[in-house]
């Protein structure tokens, strides 16, 4: 079967954020960019799988919505192990047009299932796997832990309240992965760097997709007043600060 | 028209989060001009039903069908739409957690309806329906603009206080035809902590981190959590570790929490951490390290040992009999 990865680029998570445009348009300028991390760990998953002899996963497909910027990222993925990518070459906006992008390519491709992340971390949606699910009309379990893929059967567990679940389904569907997925995300190697470029990198145009969400402004958070350091001789008045001044006790 | 809230019990008790909403919807509602309706499925008791009125719900819908007893995100989400088309909701409202991160989108699609994720307060409804909320894992805010006519919205956890209210609901049973062969996800084990206190839903945490050194000196945390009534908490290495389970890891990768109290023991404070826990109202800070970034972070801070500042810590607590 093949696996589908989506991929978010993002700005790496140790980036200064700023805005322009009086605060209405994130300022790139300066932006390493780099795979979701949650993406990253789902790609790593996806390559155990089809190591694996006892899982007919075959084929491992990265897909992009994004300009023709996010290349270097998709080529990381490619790097990492991907057979291939498609980049559907539009601004990605809201979450609602990413999906229905994404979908307009997958719903002709024959499925094994698609993973995708539980968020961005820039603009932390958590969205577009699910409406995903929906515009494909597919099954989707969110919050997963773990897929199991023994020959055609596929099992994921799902972390619930105090706990998780192990759920099983039919291919296809839709897998919303968080921690737990995989722990290190892979490096690409210098094999997988060179082996890299030679891999198909399908770029496509998905049009009639709408938009229903927009960003009117962007404000960084108040500065803190600066933190009350307590002497540690005297562990009692930081009893006192919390019980009497932050009233949490 | 109306404000719909999906909420969640827990064995046939509403969570906390389903009061939270319901009061928030409460607030929706009242600028909108239209009732609160709440939909509840699994099996609830009549008098605990009939709380939600307590909080601000005009009506309650109870959905008792036996193939919806473990989440199958697509049949909840048509359970949900059919509801919110019956009810003629503008507004459907979800919690920013697992289960409502599961169908929250799902639903949105299917009514073709902006989804206004993790939300922090109220939004505004003037001209244009604009919802508020944290982006680049809490870097920043960002005032997003919702442009259709019907809205789904998630509310982060613990972002909005409870307000109670002396409607005295209606309670209706909601009768759908969903079969077994509808449900495609099938649970076939189900593995689960009852009884104890989820980090999410926790007021005061005390978290530990790699200062602590080792799993063997986490008897401080889990006796001063025991003390004030609170839930334990990790740094990422400590779980990737095994020291403590990945369940309590809170950061970026983690559970992304908003304590009244978070109290770090040993943790640097690294920008993945901090974008877990930056909804804390109170963060105190005890490390060796008078440069250590969780510092810049903190409202209170004691520089010195974990091993000896929290042994102390807990015999004023004690003394003070809390
Ligand atoms: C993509 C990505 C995602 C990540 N996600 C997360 C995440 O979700 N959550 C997370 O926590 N991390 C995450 N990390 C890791 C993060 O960058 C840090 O490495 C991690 O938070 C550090 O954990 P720590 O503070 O426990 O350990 P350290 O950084 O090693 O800090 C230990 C601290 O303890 C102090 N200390 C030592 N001895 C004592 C003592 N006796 N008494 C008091 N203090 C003492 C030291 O001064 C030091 O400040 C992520 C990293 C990446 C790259
Ligand atoms: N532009 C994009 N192209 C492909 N997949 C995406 C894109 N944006 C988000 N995703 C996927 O959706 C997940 C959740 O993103 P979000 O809904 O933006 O928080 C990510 O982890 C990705 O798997």
């Amino acid at each position: 079967m093949r696996v589908f990865v989506c991929l978010g680029n993002v700005p790496d998570t140790t980036t200064k954020v700023k805005f322009t445009e009086n605060n209405s348009v994130f300022d790139n300028t300066g932006v390493q960019w780099v795979i979701n991390p949650w993406d990253e760990l789902a790609l790593t998953r996806a390559m155990e799988l089809k190591e694996d002899s006892g899982s007919s996963v075959e084929k491992v497909t990265v897909i992009t919505v994004g300009t023709k910027s996010a290349e270097p990222t998709i080529r990381k993925a490619l790097a990492i192990g991907a057979d291939d990518a498609i980049r559907i070459n539009a601004e990605p906006t809201d979450a609602y047009d990413v999906a229905a992008k994404l979908a307009g390519v997958l719903k002709n491709e024959d499925i094994g299932f698609v993973m995708c992340g539980i968020e961005s971390c820039d603009y932390n949606g958590s969205a577009v796997g699910g409406m995903l699910s929906e515009f494909l009309n597919l099954p989707s379990v969110s919050s997963v832990s773990g897929i199991e893929v023994k020959g055609e059967k596929v099992s994921v567990s799902r972390t619930i309240d105090g706990g998780k679940e192990i759920i099983s389904i039919d291919t296809p569907f839709v897998a919303i992965v968080q921690k737990g997925i995989s722990i290190e995300p892979r490096i690409p190697a210098m094999r997988g760097i060179m082996m890299a470029r030679k891999k198909p990198l399908n770029v496509v145009e998905v049009p009639d997709t709408e938009v229903l969400t927009s960003h009117k402004s962007f404000e960084l958070p108040q500065p803190k007043p600066p933190c009350k350091i307590v002497n540690p001789e005297n562990v009692k008045e930081l009893f006192d600060l919390l019980q009497n001044e932050a009233k949490v006790l | 028209m109306a404000v719909l809230v999906f909420t969640e019990n827990w064995d046939g008790k509403f969570k906390k989060l389903s009061f939270e909403l319901v009061s928030y919807a409460q607030k929706v509602a009242e600028k909108l001009n239209v009732p609160v309706v709440a939909l509840s499925i699994g099996e609830v008791a009549e008098d605990e039903l009939k709380k939600l009125g307590d909080y601000g719900a005009d009506k309650i819908l109870s959905v008792t069908n036996e193939y919806l007893k473990t989440l199958d995100n697509q049949m909840y989400t048509k359970v949900i739409s059919e509801v919110a088309q019956k009810e003629n909701a503008k507004v459907i409202l979800f919690s920013h957690n697992n289960t409502g991160k599961a169908l929250a989108p799902r639903l949105s699609v299917k009514l073709k309806a902006a989804l206004g994720s993790g939300l922090i307060d109220l939004p505004s409804v003037a001209d244009l329906f604009t919802v508020h909320k944290k982006v680049f894992t809490g870097k920043a805010f960002v005032t997003m603009e919702l442009n259709s006519d019907i809205k789904v919205l998630t509310l982060s956890q613990n972002s909005f206080k409870l307000i109670s209210s002396d409607n005295n609901a209606t309670i209706e049973e909601y009768l759908t035809d969903i079969q077994e062969s509808d449900i495609k996800t099938k649970v076939t084990s189900t593995d689960k902590e009852t009884g104890k206190l989820l980090l999410t839903d926790a007021e005061i945490v005390v978290s530990g981190g790699r200062g602590m050194k080792s799993p063997d000196n986490w008897g401080p945390i889990e006796e001063l959590a025991e003390l004030l009534g609170a839930a334990t908490a990790c740094s990422r290495p400590v779980s990737d570790e095994g020291w403590r389970p990945h369940e309590e890891h809170t950061g970026q990768t983690g559970k992304i929490i908003a304590p009244n109290l978070y109290i770090a023991a040993g943790i640097s404070g690294a920008i993945q951490h901090l974008a877990g826990i930056s909804s804390a109202k109170y963060l105190v800070a005890i490390n060796t390290d008078p440069d250590a970034p969780i510092f810049e972070a903190a409202d209170y801070g004691i520089v010195g040992d974990v091993h000896k500042i929290l042994p102390e810590l807990i015999s004023i607590v004690k003394e003070s009999k809390l």
